[in-house]
């Protein structure tokens, strides 16, 4: 009776055991499925800035054309964007697009002036901020979720039940990734 | 400081506040213990229960249990903050700061208030991120940029994230209440002393135990606030780091603590029992910039420079 009751009792604990191992992942994996949904509810609200902010500013920058029809191309590729690397592209060049754009508006002070304008970049810079601190707390929960499935004993669990890793999302856009050059001759 | 982690944290504070409650408990017990054998003379022949120290305990218990329920409430009335209207265009970018905070910590968005004073200045209270609250004064939106008023919310986040706020609410809670008992305890002691004198039923191993326990009333409100300030200053650096943290900008942050260090004037719609809340010490006393011995154990507030140059050493790393 003695080994028996052992061998009981030690298969309970290993039977609680991967319970727990394997809840633990799945709560992961649902914070890292609502820490995307968190990117994409402030994706949609930058998608849905964008035609309102060219609208507005179209008039004040008639010779910025060029520039304007580049952030509305990069939006409407962004908005068609499937899977998180893809997005993670294509939100990359939108974000070089508004750069632009913003960096040009300084040379019109009327502009900068506009209480429509200026209320639509807040919201924009708003917007902005939330991207990238919800990529931020995406990627860290995401990183997090990685660690678990691939170090001991995760990783057993993680076989067991066919889990993948998840995808970080990088910025893929040229323009944020490259050193910038500097120029220090002198111009005579 | 040893590093921990976020959820070590919070347990840790959970763990803290129910220490820093008991021995609370401990304290209200000892003054009502005194009291029923002084003055009530139980196991003396007086009173056959200690009435005393259950009333004490109850008191403590229930200033406890009310602290944690209404501690943030009273907190903002007593402060003068004012709830702010959500469509107001005056505090857009104090929502937007925010709501850019509760998405990089994940938390629930806390309930904003507004202080009007013209004095810059923060803090944050409720009893779990569920129920927080961050009341920052007019003179700090007023003196901040964006970047500066991101880096404050982001301080008073982590004191949200980390449970600072239920154990701060808490003490101060209690701390109000060790002074009110031993006001009680002090007055009816010097009643007690002409009585002392006509009974010769105790020897002088109680008159020592009653010496101590008069020590103990007077000394109590003392070693109430200096607890308070001790919790209140780790506190400080840590919400300081993790704010950071948050924002990837550390030097905003301490741009910030520069502009609020820089308003001379002390932070009048904020009382001494909130003092060790807020982001920097409303009362602008001298010793919270000085380091040594009594600036340890007296200051609410670490020192500004210092919590400066850890910011900026953070930036360049």
């Amino acid at each position: 009776m003695g080994p028996f009751l052992f061998l009981v009792i030690f298969v309970v604990i290993i039977f609680v055991w991967v319970i727990a191992q394997y809840n633990k992942l799945v709560t992961l994996r649902n914070q890292v499925t609502n820490g995307w949904k968190q990117i994409d509810v402030q994706l949609k609200r930058r998608h849905d800035l964008i035609p309102n902010l060219v609208n507005t500013v179209r008039g004040y920058m008639e010779f910025e054309q060029e520039t304007l029809e580049k952030v509305i191309k990069a939006r409407n590729a962004a908005v068609s964007a499937t899977g998180v690397a893809d997005a993670a592209a294509k939100e990359g060049e939108l974000t070089g697009a508004l750069s632009r754009l913003f960096a040009l508006s300084e040379n019109y002070p009327t502009l900068k002036a506009n209480e429509n304008v200026q209320q639509l970049q807040e919201e924009l810079t708003s917007t902005e901020n939330k991207i990238s601190f919800a990529r931020q707390f995406y990627n860290d929960i995401a990183t997090k979720f990685n660690i678990a499935q691939q170090t001991f004993p995760g990783n057993i669990i993680a076989g067991m039940f066919n889990y993948q890793a998840s995808e970080l999302f990088e910025v893929k856009e040229a323009a944020e990734r490259e050193v910038p050059t500097v120029n220090l001759s002198l111009k005579k | 400081m040893t590093a921990r982690n976020i959820y070590e944290q919070q347990s840790a504070n959970k763990r803290k506040t129910v220490i820093v409650m008991g021995l609370f408990a401990v304290f209200f017990g000892f003054l009502g213990w005194g009291f029923d054998v002084y003055f009530f003379r139980f196991g003396q022949g007086g009173l056959p229960f200690p009435v005393a120290t259950i009333v004490a305990l109850c008191f403590g218990g229930w200033s406890a249990w009310w602290s944690l329920q209404n501690g943030a409430s009273t907190v903002l009335s007593s402060s003068g903050a004012i709830l702010i209207d959500d469509n107001d265009p005056k505090y857009q970018v104090l929502r937007d700061v925010t709501d850019e905070m509760s998405i990089a910590s994940g938390l629930p968005k806390p309930h904003l208030y507004v202080i009007p004073d013209p004095d810059p200045n923060a803090f944050a209270t409720g009893k779990d991120p569920d129920h927080a609250c961050v009341a920052v004064t007019e003179g700090l939106l007023e003196k901040l940029n964006r970047e500066e008023l991101q880096g404050v919310i982001a301080h008073e986040m982590s004191h949200v994230r980390n449970y600072d706020i239920r154990m701060m609410t808490v003490v101060a809670a209690l701390v109000g209440a060790v002074m009110l008992l031993s006001e009680v305890g002090l007055r009816s002691g010097g009643f007690g002393f002409g009585r002392k004198r006509d009974s010769s039923s105790r020897g002088s191993g109680g008159a020592l135990m009653f010496v101590l326990w008069l020590i103990a009333i007077i000394l109590a409100p003392l070693l109430a606030q200096i607890l308070a300030m001790a919790v209140s200053r780790q506190r400080e650096y840590l919400a300081d780091a993790s704010g950071a943290e948050l924002t990837r900008n550390p030097n905003a942050l301490a741009s910030a603590l520069q502009k609020i260090d820089a308003a001379v004037e002390p932070t009048k719609s904020i009382k001494k029992g909130t003092a060790h809340m807020c982001i920097a010490d409303p009362l602008g006393k001298d010793i919270n910039n000085k380091e040594g011995f009594f600036a340890e154990i007296f200051g609410t507030h670490p020192p500004i420079g210092k919590r400066i140059m850890l910011l900026h050493s953070m930036a360049y790393r």
